[in-house]
């Protein structure tokens, strides 16, 4: 059984492509087949997340123009040999991908791979309705930040109005410190405000910059704690339960200390 | 927050997000904005006011977050009858 997952949150830069990269290399891990598929046209970044730049010969538009194969634009993963990218193509714009090209385009996958991951555009147009429209199930990436909230609420109100049915959160960059002195939303809080349920909580962490900059993903990390949520994520994803990081522990002596004091 | 703002009892930032956020939210996801809760606040009052006395001032009229779903909800005093009378 193949689940269509998309990943969606309205805002830029909250973390979407983060989360796809993160989630199929944590899924393929676990033993299973994981394609993802690029939906930002015109914006690509899931290839150079992934660090899979390089290896780019033919992209989503080249197969629903019948210029090639399925096949032949799927990447296969450096790391992992049951993960594959389809890339978005960088020199054409939403337009030229229809929602149900996407239908038919993971309709060919299903069966074959256990997830289809999507990276949706930012923005609620017509990226977004490409992304969301062959999908299973749909993930909202938000962060601790009032702009991010707001968006992520748009879009949650969009997917039940388009039954898509009510998707679930991701709260990504959370930096309990912040928390903990009250300057920042809390994962409650969030909740609360937006009221679905939460799948999974990442602290903000530098290794996900670094992992960025070196094209591997944060999840293939076993020391990063941002790399621990992902994978926490991806667990819950196939419905194993598993217990939510512990996130106020963080920081050092000279950090707390700190913390408290401003 | 600094420490001075905190001893000046302003509030902390993550408590105005949140209640700024709710705000925010239920109008996002109604359409309603405060000019048309006050024109249909209007609207109400004079409908019911054919029918029975109450006090324009101590009406409430407001847009309620109930999960993902939105209630507008109404707290209208009567007045009574009896201080209607003695009055």
């Amino acid at each position: 059984m193949s689940t269509v997952l998309t990943i969606g949150s309205g805002k830029g830069g909250v973390g979407k492509t983060t989360a796809v990269a993160n989630l199929a290399v944590a899924l393929a891990a676990s033993g299973d087949k994981v394609v993802c598929i690029d939906g930002d046209i015109g914006l690509r970044n899931l290839d150079v997340i992934m660090g899979l730049e390089n290896r780019i010969v033919y992209d989503l538009v080249d197969v629903v123009e019948g210029r090639c194969r399925l096949r032949q634009a799927m990447i296969r993963d450096k790391h992992l040999p049951e993960l594959y990218l389809i890339p978005a193509a960088q020199t054409r714009d939403k337009n030229a991908v229809s929602p149900s090209d996407m239908v038919r385009l993971c309709d060919e996958l299903r069966g074959e791979y256990d997830w289809i991951l999507i990276d949706s555009p930012a923005g609620i147009e017509r990226g977004f309705k490409n992304a969301i429209a062959p999908a299973d199930r749909v993930v909202v990436v938000t962060n601790p930040e009032v702009s991010a909230v707001r968006d992520a609420d748009r879009v949650i109100g969009i997917l039940e109005a388009e039954e898509k049915g009510t998707p679930s959160l991701i709260l990504n960059r959370l930096n309990p410190i912040m928390v903990k002195r009250h300057d920042m939303l809390s994962a409650d809080d969030v909740v609360d405000l937006l009221a679905v349920k939460i799948i999974g909580v990442v602290p903000e962490d530098e290794d996900v910059i670094v992992a960025a900059n070196r094209g591997s993903p944060v999840a293939l990390d076993q020391k990063s704690r941002a790399g621990q949520a992902f994978r926490n994520i991806a667990q819950r994803l196939k419905g194993i339960d598993t217990p939510f990081l512990a996130l106020d522990d963080q920081g050092n002596l000279w950090q707390r200390l700190f913390a408290g004091r401003k | 927050m600094s420490f001075f703002e905190r001893l000046r009892g302003r509030k902390r930032s993550a408590e105005s997000a949140k209640e700024r956020l709710q705000l925010v939210l239920v109008h996002d996801r109604t359409d309603i904005t405060p000019a048309v809760l006050e024109a249909l606040k209007d609207d109400l009052l004079a409908t019911i006011s054919r029918h029975v006395e109450i006090d324009p001032a101590a009406v409430h009229i407001d847009l309620e977050r109930d999960g993902r779903a939105q209630r507008l909800i109404a707290d209208i005093p009567l007045r009574s009858v009896s201080r209607r009378r003695s009055g």
